[in-house]
């Protein structure tokens, strides 16, 4: 099984545990990744509220570097794979537009190489059963709050689980031995950007979410956003100091969870570059007898 | 007298020029309010959801490109899924918005001057380098130490470059801004034009 691999912006920096983690965890796997060349940014939340060309023709560019290389991409960032696929999908609806972004990036895109979240590559391509056969250590006793946050979901057009419930990452949690919980933030928005240039909006977004997880009685929170990660990861202390609360809830990407059942060495995931201690937690893993499958 | 009808005249050609943009079919929308109900940033807009669709729906378009709504929304989408009549009201709004910005109705300031350096750094290096969004936006914005205490941890996890990225093909990132302004533009003209 071969992918173009597009990390995008955040798992080269804020999100590099995502990239780590992703790129070991495929190898495990037998997922062959082939990085695409010169990537550039696909424009996020910033290209498409600025102008809608623009919006198209960047992650057009990576898209058609792929399809030239015959692959479909496989995309881990959820803000990156919806602005991915809706070029994607733009392209071949439209011939008009097919030729306004050949024009952008000087290349034809047909969009014959599909844009792919990372997850769905997981759920729909490998399968739980191949994954959950894989599994050398079940998460056992490790109880995880699946969080989706919009962009895997939403808009319809572009998504590729249910808007309401999704269950993709629920059922690789289940795979993986874990304990699914259930509640109601499962597809919340966390604000996104708003944390960052009006955090008077944006912070009490991100502690609803927190504040639903803390009742629920997970343990942890699994993501595969980086934005939602910084959100709920890097702003939880900090959220949690202005109401005299102490979350300590540890955000995972859900790649980490698969490298940590798939034995690998957490710090070869990144689990210890989190801002919220994210160590500790996995010793509670119930220690299993015999290795291989459960 | 003479203003209102000014406002009138401002407002019908945004109304056509908003349809033309955004495909959105605002006249199915029966106002059930389902989107604002749903809205996780309802509580802090100015208007909901609902009544920025009433009012592109009465032709009054010129009143929701000065709304803050228009520049609160995250654009989750959960208002377009959920709408019963299936219309995009996300997208509509940020069509709304493109154009408010166009012609210069900016009321949330500091949420336009970061998506601006966002741009700016895009154009630049082809990538994003967070040290510049985050100086940037602290610099342009006026609030010095925001986020400050976030720099040293970030560069202990080694989770920041230091150096922006430098892009091996510059001209394939420098014709893509160039083209999608120049789309823009001919999308702009051709608007006036039809009027």
């Amino acid at each position: 099984m071969k992918y173009a691999y597009y990390p995008g912006c955040s798992l080269d920096s804020t999100g590099i545990e995502f990239n780590l983690s992703t790129k070991a965890v495929c190898k495990a796997l037998n997922v062959e990744l082939w990085e695409i060349p010169d990537w550039n940014c696909c424009g996020s939340s910033s290209a498409h509220v600025t102008n809608p060309y623009l919006a198209l023709g960047l992650p057009a560019r990576n898209m058609a570097i792929a399809e030239e290389a015959g692959l479909d991409v496989a995309i881990p960032c959820a803000a990156c794979y919806a602005r991915s696929k809706n070029v994607e999908l733009a392209v071949k609806e439209s011939d008009d537009t097919r030729r306004k972004v050949a024009m952008m990036i000087g290349r034809e895109y047909k969009g014959e190489s599909k844009a792919r979240a990372l997850v769905d590559v997981f759920y729909h391509d490998l399968g739980t059963e191949m994954i959950k056969q894989k599994v050398q250590k079940p998460l056992k006793g490790l109880k995880v709050l699946t969080y989706y946050g919009c962009l895997f979901v939403r808009p319809t057009k572009t998504a590729f689980d249910d808007a309401e419930n999704p269950i993709s990452m629920d059922e690789i949690m289940t795979a993986l031995g874990a304990e699914v919980m259930s509640w109601s933030s499962k597809t919340e928005c966390c604000g996104a950007s708003l944390s960052a240039c009006k955090s008077t909006v944006g912070f009490p977004m991100i502690e609803k979410i927190l504040d639903d997880a803390q009742k629920s009685g997970a343990d942890c929170i699994v993501t595969a956003c980086p934005m939602c990660m910084a959100n709920l990861d890097m702003r939880q202390e900090q959220i949690g100091k202005k109401k005299g609360v102490h979350y300590g809830l540890p955000v995972y990407y859900i790649t980490e969870l698969l490298g940590i059942a798939l034995n690998l060495p957490p710090k070869s995931l990144g689990i210890d570059r989190h801002f919220v201690p994210a160590i500790d937690l996995l010793n509670k893993i119930e220690p299993t007898t015999g290795g291989g499958g459960q | 007298m003479e203003e209102f009808s000014q406002s009138q005249a401002k407002s019908k050609n945004a109304a056509e020029e908003l349809q033309k943009r955004s495909h959105v079919e605002a006249a199915k929308c029966y106002q059930c309010g389902k989107c604002s109900g749903g809205c996780p940033v309802a509580d802090y807009m100015d208007i909901m959801p609902r009544q920025v669709m009433r009012l592109v729906q009465l032709g009054l378009v010129e009143e929701a490109l000065k709304s803050k709504a228009i520049w609160l929304c995250a654009g989750c989408s959960t208002c377009s899924v959920r709408c019963p009549k299936g219309v995009d009201i996300a997208h509509e709004m940020e069509t709304l918005r493109i154009m408010a910005k166009e012609r210069g109705y900016i009321p949330e300031k500091d949420i336009d001057k970061f998506h601006n350096i966002y741009i700016g750094l895009m154009k630049g290096f082809g990538r994003m380098y967070e040290p510049g969004l985050i100086v940037g936006r602290n610099v342009t914005t006026g609030h010095l130490l925001k986020d400050f205490s976030y720099g040293i941890p970030y560069l202990v996890k080694r989770k920041l470059n230091l150096l922006p990225y430098r892009p091996k093909q510059k001209d394939d990132i420098k014709r893509i801004f160039e083209t999608a302004e120049q789309l823009m533009q001919q999308d702009l003209a051709e608007f006036r034009e039809g009027r």
